[in-house]
């Protein structure tokens, strides 16, 4: 189905270049941008700017920053897609790429489908008539490669998965249409109570596989990791251990205005993109406020946070301040400096970070290469459960597959509001069928007349 | 030899629930009307169950009647028992079904007919359609285009009649064939005379014809039931009309019971040991019959696990001894059929009046028919009813009403009425039938209505009176009174959500004796309404400015301000389908040009030649990515 919302998708190729693009196009396309912007004086908005124009400022999630950024505002009707139209341009890298468009889908507006620009350039009239069938061919080969990958994602138990799921909600809407369509013949005295305990059961399920399209995302795209602690405890090392000797840096974007260094780095099969601390002049006379700055700034939104302490230096109220920090996150302390005399034992530190379930310490020298390999395992644990080789099927790697997922999370959420309510029967089958319907999408399955075939296959109906 | 030769508008072939509704909607707009029938005494038959309305059929009785038709009229004048469905569940399949007087019910409309202005009811069997080609171009070659236009019609003794335009409302009666076991009449329903001729017609004119079948139980002696192992099924105690234009007073009588009973293992041993014996089981019929009313045979077969299936004894009418074994359609011969009926607690004496049987017929796939209900190949010929490949009086009624609607505009060179799915179950059903592959007689279920919760029986006239009106059937009063229920409405729902009322100990008190939590800040009326143990009518208490409302707007009022958030997320949903409604496809439009659409989807689309976005996007094989090619290249 065609819709005239807001849409948005990463207008540049998903590769590490230096400046990426995230298009928003649509009626609330100024809207959205202008939520998530913030300029340096903080007081420019940019629903007030004039078409045309672009505007330096940062992306925030809330209020926490994503990227630093350029912002082109261009109004309908002189666009490419002839609709109002922003530009993000942002820092290049997948990761940042995401993040900005994850922030822009969180604002209100959606993925574009696969050649949606185009598609939308054309019918608004901006392609002239002599490309329509190459904008025709574009929607039907992007479409059905679009198809083609996201069905070789599914292979195997995701799929028997999305398929069990879809089954039991289906009886359940097909039990209870078949009651208000045949009354006399089927009652749903007693329903509830057994509706509520599968719809829980779905939603956990749905859960766990919105999950695990998080860990399927960490084996795609890699573990956001920040490694932080203060300066001189041996980061750099520790880069430079996990690099290698041969230099195995797939990209290494120094940022021109950022004071981060981003790398990739592949670790037994598992990507990691640090953003390391390691790679500032420290010039500053507070040097080891830096460190602490540098946790606050980028915990957020890691997945993994490395935090160096230099075991044979005591701790001081910097650490304590870290350790506040990242006492929500999954993170790897390295007790570094084996080799020297050791002032801070694993036990004494283990005391100060109890609170924290998601932690894992580990002695290691970087400057001896002791402990590294234990530090590899305890990623694997920490994220695949240890269990998990990488390249496996079970993981739902795609976007779309997860918004799917999460739109029939959200409608189990609101058939068990309806029951909390104590709303009547076919009020549960409206959400039951949104489920149904967008789990669907995720193995390319319309609704049709399966409700019907259900009814008359599993319930005895009629005179 | 010299033969009668007429000139009328429309001819109307049929006169059940169907050819009623379309010849009264096509006199009552004007129209010079025939309507043909094999036995004036057959009009309005209910050959099968004796009731009208039922889950989702009820609501297309409101809305048949919304828009000027006659159904429900006739069931409020001859019903004897009624009852409202699924009162315990959302008012959106809230369900009328009511009991009918079938001979009653026949002659009432008969009266109907026989008193109409510019409608003659003519007994005679139609056994050829005349019709002219019309020229041919390249475009018209192609399938799902006019290649003809009708004529008029020819009956079995030779007389022809002339018309602008015919609606085939043959039901079951094409070249029909019953069944009982191996004993095979070539009869229409109850004995009637089948008609042989017209398909073949219809052949030559280029109609693909196929083949369904569909059933119905047998009729005791109500002298040899015994009641007493029965459960006795009474109606409501406050009767609702089906007929917006109906006095609720009037509809206030005295009641008959249906009674319920079941069958058992005992029952289904002796249907396991015939089976051999059934036509179905036997190969012997071929047609394909409704999943939704199987025989008991099929029910026995395919549900093994259950130990007993509902039975339900329901009366004929008042002045016959005649009971209808609701549950227990069969194609078994006679002696299984006794002995089957015999297991059954209270029918151990029955004696059967009329057997049960299997009737097949011919009908076409509504692929073939326009959302106009006129057929694609043939101008000026509409068809509704079972020949459309439905079932029910009431399917069949409400698309016999839009057929005369249609026949009637298309003779006045008006632009002709389609409904959509967010109007009305007539939407639905219309759509269903000439959109999607149906493989058995299509039967309309709440489950098909997507936006349902707009699509309510209460409401049927506040979604269609105006389109009846405009149309022409619908009365100035009739109009008047739907304008001011809407008044009201919303005038009370602007009320409520504009009062408030403070955490004042009266009011805290009424909420605590009503078990509602009570108010740490102020609340509106309407928020009030929105907790589950509360409503309209409870909150009568604290509402002192409240002034007198009629029923019929109290239970508007309470359905949109208790259901306001669903309600809403629906209209949502509306309105983007709205939006490829309303794109619509030229009728020329030349699916070959298109490059990029898949094969299927091109084949697909030249078949059912869609009129608008939105119904190629519900032609299965068409994907999401056919309709995004198919748009960019409408754009041109």
């Amino acid at each position: 189905m065609v819709k005239t919302d807001t849409i948005a998708a990463i207008a540049t190729a998903m590769s590490d270049s230096g400046i990426g693009i995230i298009r928003i196009s649509g009626e609330d396309a100024v809207a959205v941008a202008d939520k998530i912007y913030r300029s340096k004086s903080g007081k420019k908005r940019l629903v007030d700017v004039k078409s045309h124009t672009i505007h330096y400022g940062f992306i925030y999630d809330g209020e926490l920053l994503v990227d630093e950024v350029m912002v082109a505002v261009m109004k309908a009707p002189n666009t490419y897609t002839k609709e109002d139209t922003v530009e993000i341009n942002c820092h290049g890298g997948v990761l940042v790429m995401t993040k900005v468009l994850e922030t822009v889908l969180k604002n209100g507006c959606r993925l574009a489908e696969p050649g949606e620009f185009t598609k939308r350039a054309f019918l608004n009239g901006r392609i002239d008539l002599s490309k329509a069938e190459a904008v025709m061919d574009l929607i039907h080969s992007k479409n059905e490669f679009a198809l083609k990958a996201s069905v070789s994602q599914l292979k195997g138990c995701v799929s028997d998965k999305v398929k069990s799921l879809r089954d039991v909600i289906l009886y359940e809407i097909a039990f209870i249409e078949s009651a208000l369509d045949d009354p006399e013949h089927i009652s749903l005295d007693g329903y509830r109570e057994k509706l509520e305990q599968k719809t829980l059961s779905v939603r956990d399920d749905l859960k766990r596989l919105i999950d695990s399209a998080d860990n399927g995302k960490l084996l795609k795209d890699g573990i956001n990791t920040v490694i932080v602690g203060k300066p001189n405890v041996g980061k750099s090392s520790l880069l430079n251990i996990l690099v290698g000797e041969e230099k195995a840096i797939v990209t290494s974007v120094a940022g021109t205005t950022r004071d981060v260094i981003e790398e990739t780095i592949k670790l037994n099969g598992i990507g990691l993109n640090v953003i390391d601390t390691a790679g500032i002049r420290d010039t500053d006379d507070e040097v080891e406020r830096i460190g602490v700055e540098k946790a606050r700034k980028y915990a957020n939104n890691a997945d993994l946070i490395i935090y160096v302490v230099d075991a044979s230096r005591k701790l001081d109220e910097n650490d304590e301040e870290i350790i506040r920090l990242i006492a929500d996150k999954k993170v790897i302390v390295l007790l570094n400096k084996t080799d020297l005399e050791q002032i801070v034992g694993e036990e004494e530190f283990m005391t100060l970070v109890s609170e924290n379930k998601d932690l894992r310490i580990i002695k290691t020298s970087t400057k001896e290469h002791v402990g590294i390999d234990k530090f590899e395992c305890a990623i694997k644990e920490m994220f695949f459960g240890g269990e998990i080789v990488v390249n496996d099927e079970i993981y739902i790697t795609n976007g779309r597959h997860k918004e799917a997922l999460i739109e029939a999370y959200e409608s189990m959420k609101l058939v068990l509001k309806s029951l909390a309510d104590d709303m009547p029967e076919d009020f549960y089958s409206v959400d039951l069928m949104s489920a149904y319907a967008s789990l669907g999408r995720i193995i390319g399955e319309e609704v049709e007349d399966d409700l019907v075939n259900e009814i008359f296959s599993k319930f005895c109906m009629g005179k | 030899m010299s033969e009668i030769r007429e000139q009328v508008d429309v001819c109307v072939v049929g006169a059940g629930h169907a050819g009623c509704e379309a010849a009264l909607a096509c006199a009552r707009l004007g129209m010079e009307t025939v309507i043909f029938t094999v036995s004036v005494d057959s009009i309005a038959l209910m050959p099968c169950n004796p009731n009208i309305g039922g889950s989702s059929k009820g609501h297309l009785v409101r809305e048949i009647d919304a828009l000027g038709g006659e159904m429900g009229k006739m069931i409020d004048r001859t019903f004897i028992q009624s009852k409202m469905l699924n009162v315990s569940k959302g008012p959106a399949v809230h369900s009328l079904r009511a009991q009918a007087d079938k001979a009653e019910y026949s002659r009432a409309m008969r009266k109907v007919l026989e008193n109409q202005d510019h409608l003659t009811i003519k007994q005679s069997e139609v056994v050829d359609l005349l019709a002219e080609d019309l020229p041919t171009d390249k475009l018209s070659a192609v399938e799902g285009h006019y290649v003809k236009k009708i004529t008029g019609v020819k009956t079995y003794t030779g007389a022809v009649y002339e018309a602008k335009a015919v609606i085939l409302c043959t039901g079951t009666y094409l070249k029909a064939r019953c069944l009982c076991g191996e004993a095979i009449t070539y009869t229409g329903p109850n004995g009637l005379q089948a008609a042989n001729f017209l398909t073949d017609s219809l052949k030559s004119l280029g109609v693909e014809m196929r083949r369904f079948k569909t059933g119905t139980p047998a009729r005791m002696d109500k002298r040899t039931i015994d009641f007493d192992k029965m459960e006795e099924q009474l109606g409501d105690e406050k009767v609702v009309p089906f007929s917006f234009s109906t006095n609720p007073e009037d509809v206030q009588i005295d009641q008959v019971s249906c009674w319920l009973t079941y069958t058992n293992e005992k029952t289904h041993e002796i249907i396991r040991a015939n089976l051999d014996r059934s036509p179905i089981y036997a190969g012997v019929i071929e047609g394909t019959g409704p999943r939704y009313c199987p025989s008991i045979e099929d029910k026995v077969v395919k549900f093994a696990d259950k130990e007993r299936h509902q039975v339900f004894i329901e009366p004929e009418g008042l002045h016959t001894n005649e009971m209808y074994v609701g549950g227990m359609s069969s194609s078994l011969p006679e002696d299984v059929q006794l002995a089957m009926y015999r297991t059954v607690p209270g029918l151990e004496h029955c004696k059967i009046v009329k057997n049960a049987y299997a009737i097949e017929y011919d009908c076409i796939n509504p692929d073939q028919l326009y959302p106009t209900l006129e057929l694609k190949r043939i101008s000026g010929l509409f068809s509704a009813g079972q020949f459309n490949g439905s079932s029910g009086y009431e399917e069949a009624a409400a698309q016999g009403l839009i057929a005369g609607i249609n026949a009637a505009l298309f003779i006045q060179g008006k632009e002709q009425l389609v409904l959509d799915r967010s109007q009305a179950y007539i939407g639905v059903l219309i759509d269903d039938l000439v959109t999607k592959e149906n493989f058995e007689p299509y039967r309309m279920m709440t489950s098909r209505a997507e936006y349902r919760l707009l699509l309510r029986q209460d409401n049927a006239d506040l979604r269609l009176r105006k389109i009846g009106f405009e149309a022409g059937l619908v009365s100035k009063l009739e109009m008047d009174d739907m304008l001011a229920k809407k008044y009201l409405t919303q005038k009370e729902i602007e009320r409520l959500k504009n009062t408030s009322i403070g955490a004042a100990k009266e009011y805290q008190d009424f909420l605590v004796s009503h078990g509602s939590a009570p108010l740490k800040t102020s609340a509106t009326l309407a928020e009030l309404m929105c907790r589950p143990e509360l409503s309209y009518e409870a909150l009568a208490e604290i509402d002192k400015e409240r002034e007198w409302l009629p029923d019929n707007v109290i239970e508007q009022v309470n359905i949109e301000i208790k259901y306001e958030g669903y309600i809403n997320r629906q209209l949502k949903q509306v309105e983007q389908y709205k939006k490829m409604e309303k794109k619509r496809i030229p009728s020329d439009i030349d699916y070959d040009a298109i490059g990029s659409l898949r094969l299927e989807a091109r084949q697909k689309l030249k078949k059912m030649n869609p009129v608008s976005v939105g119904q190629a996007s519900r032609i299965s094989g068409v994907s999401p990515a056919d309709i995004s090619v198919l748009l960019v290249y409408l754009r041109d």
